[in-house]
């Protein structure tokens, strides 16, 4: 059990003394995640509901292929982007293997899927007249799309938060595209595998903490808004 | 105000796969008046009620607004803002009751004074300018069925369309519901197209009656027109003549028949010659029911009745009788006590010949 106590001790250490190679990692876990959950909520959003929205030739098979995706192993975006951005790939000119963009790239790979994934469900869930309705009010059909993203608010932000949840915690395709470097591409999950290697479990135990607590304030704040905005 | 039409419907065929789901020959919205569309489920009434709001495209045929055709992006856009559709269930967005009701001004980029004028007296007119600042996820189903009446309403369209409006409330909020509607109706003077089952409701709200079968319109006229001369048995069923008897016709003079009902003679108005075969509808508000015939009657028709079969309805009861042939009749509550009416019981029915509307069979 000592270990457990030890690491816990350590981690309100780090914390408390506000060390700056974990603030440090932990801000750029935030800024890399953020990042890469609102890129995919654009896309993801924007697909998903011009996927519920119009009926083509397919589209149950591009269902499935978005639901699949929000399975998306890590590891196999990892080696899928790191094939793209390698010297000799076809986006190898542009220089970002072993950079925080390249992580950003992998990590908004990983979670559009999942945005998109729900926000078709949610779209395809709310009432089927409720579209033909705002178009009898006389809505552009821009402003009748965003009149139903508006009324999936809530399910929306549930795929915020799994969008978040998958990649902040994820870690095969950040240390494959992203090298886990000190200081400049090392992030909570990278690092707590890399002193788990190591036999510091302690340090480990510690920024598995802080992850967890980033997870649960983040995802605290969204269900925040999600029950304020829920129907009494 | 000119009678031409604001809508017009030629040649309409709308379809599904290869299944033809709406075919009309020719249908003219007058403005100023309340359409009533009835018909059984799968009729096509609310196909109908779609295509004339531009949701649903015609398959060939022509729809047009003001004389205009309606087929292009522009003038589909332009039918749909002067048309504003009621479904079934209220449709309100996650917001407040006020904002709901705006939101067809809103679409329309409306000033702030402007929307607010349109919105408190659309309120008013459905009774609930005291919910404005509600959530709408938090009204009862009547209250959110006002709130859809009302940003119909907000919007001033030229036409009204209410899909089966009314089908999910209770009675009393029905009730009251309607007679908002009503007056909303008559006071902006909105044409209004309302897809019925309810009888007693399209006597109330309509001045138009089109009686839908199978996608197509088996009958269109005044509701007074439809209801009292139905065309055909399916009308007649349609519109609640429920006794509708088979018979030949024995006699005809100068407007009156003689018709021969399962070896009855039932005395109606009209003039279709003697061997005609017809069915005689009856409508059950129609018949009288006495104990005995005492005095003078007007009725031509009096028949010995036993009581076979006592329906309890809201505010009346409906008796079948056998006349030699079945009929239907309706009887108020204190007069079915005071009658002492039971299952078996003799009673007389009568009715005049003129409460008699004669279809000629195959018709």
């Amino acid at each position: 059990m000592d270990i457990f106590l030890q690491g816990i001790i350590k981690a309100i250490e780090l914390l408390i003394t506000f060390d700056t190679e974990v603030l440090g990692i932990t801000w750029l876990s935030l800024k890399i995640s953020g990042t890469a959950t609102f890129i995919s909520l654009f896309i993801g959003v924007s697909i998903g509901t011009a996927v519920a929205l119009n009926d083509f030739f397919g589209k149950r098979v591009v269902i499935s292929i978005i639901n699949t995706g929000m399975g998306l192993p890590p590891v196999v975006v990892g080696l899928f982007v790191t094939m793209m951005i390698w010297r000799s790939g076809p986006f190898g000119f542009l220089e970002i293997l072993y950079t925080p963009y390249a992580m950003i790239i992998a990590q908004a790979i990983i979670a559009t899927p999942i945005v998109m994934g729900i926000s078709l469900a949610a779209i395809q869930n709310l009432p089927p007249n409720l579209r033909l309705q705002m178009l009898t009010l006389g809505a552009s059909r821009l402003q009748m799309v965003w009149v139903l993203v508006k009324e999936s608010r809530l399910p929306l932000l549930a795929a915020v938060m799994a969008g978040f949840g998958g990649v902040i915690s994820e870690v095969g395709a950040s240390i494959m595209v992203g090298g886990n470097i000190k200081g400049y591409s090392r992030v909570l999950t990278t690092a707590t595998v890399m002193e788990t290697g190591k036999g510091n479990f302690d340090i480990a135990i510690a920024l598995s903490i802080i992850l967890l607590l980033l997870a649960f304030i983040i995802n605290f704040m969204l269900t925040q808004i999600q029950q304020r905005q829920r129907p009494q | 105000m000119t009678n031409f039409p604001i809508i017009a419907v030629q040649s309409l065929i709308v379809k599904r796969g290869k299944v033809t789901v709406l075919d009309i020959d020719r249908l003219d919205i007058v403005p100023g008046r309340t359409l009533a569309l009835i018909g059984p489920n799968g009729a096509g009434k609310s196909t109908l009620l779609l295509t004339l709001a531009g949701l649903l495209p015609a398959t060939s045929g022509g729809l047009f607004f003001h004389a205009k055709p309606i087929g292009d992006r522009s003038s589909l856009d332009m039918l749909r803002r002067n048309v504003a559709v009621v479904f079934q269930e209220p449709l309100l967005i996650n917001d407040t009751v006020y904002k709901n009701v705006a939101l067809g001004l809103k679409f329309r980029h409306m000033d702030a004074r402007q929307t607010a004028e349109r919105v408190e007296e659309a309120m008013t007119n459905f009774g609930i300018a005291h919910l404005a600042k509600r959530s709408a996820k938090t009204l009862s189903g009547g209250e959110a069925k006002r709130v859809s009446l009302a940003r119909a309403f907000a919007i001033s369209p030229g036409v009204i369309l209410l899909d089966e409006s009314f089908n999910s409330l209770d009675p009393p909020t029905r009730e009251t519901i309607i007679d908002d509607l009503q007056k909303t109706l008559q006071k902006t003077k909105v044409t209004a197209i309302l897809a019925q089952h309810d009888r007693e409701e399209t006597l109330r709200l309509a001045n138009d009656v089109a009686v839908m079968k199978e996608g197509r319109i088996v009958q269109a006229g005044t509701a007074a027109e439809v209801f009292n001369q139905p065309a055909d048995e399916f009308v007649a069923g349609f519109v609640g003549a429920d006794t509708i008897l088979e018979g030949l016709v024995m006699k005809s003079i100068a407007g009156l028949m003689e018709i021969g009902v399962n070896g009855h003679i039932i005395e109606a108005s009209g003039n279709y010659p003697q061997g005609t075969k017809v069915h005689c509808c009856l409508r059950p508000e129609h018949i009288t029911v006495t104990r005995a015939v005492t005095g003078k009657t007007s009725a031509r028709n009096i028949f010995d009745a036993r009581v076979e079969k006592i329906v309890r309805q809201a505010y009346f009861y409906k008796l079948i009788l056998d006349c030699g042939f079945r009929i239907g009749a309706y009887i108020t509550l204190p007069s079915f006590e005071e009658m002492d009416i039971r299952e078996g019981s003799l009673l007389k029915a009568s009715f005049k010949a003129t409460a008699v509307h004669v279809i000629k069979s195959g018709a």
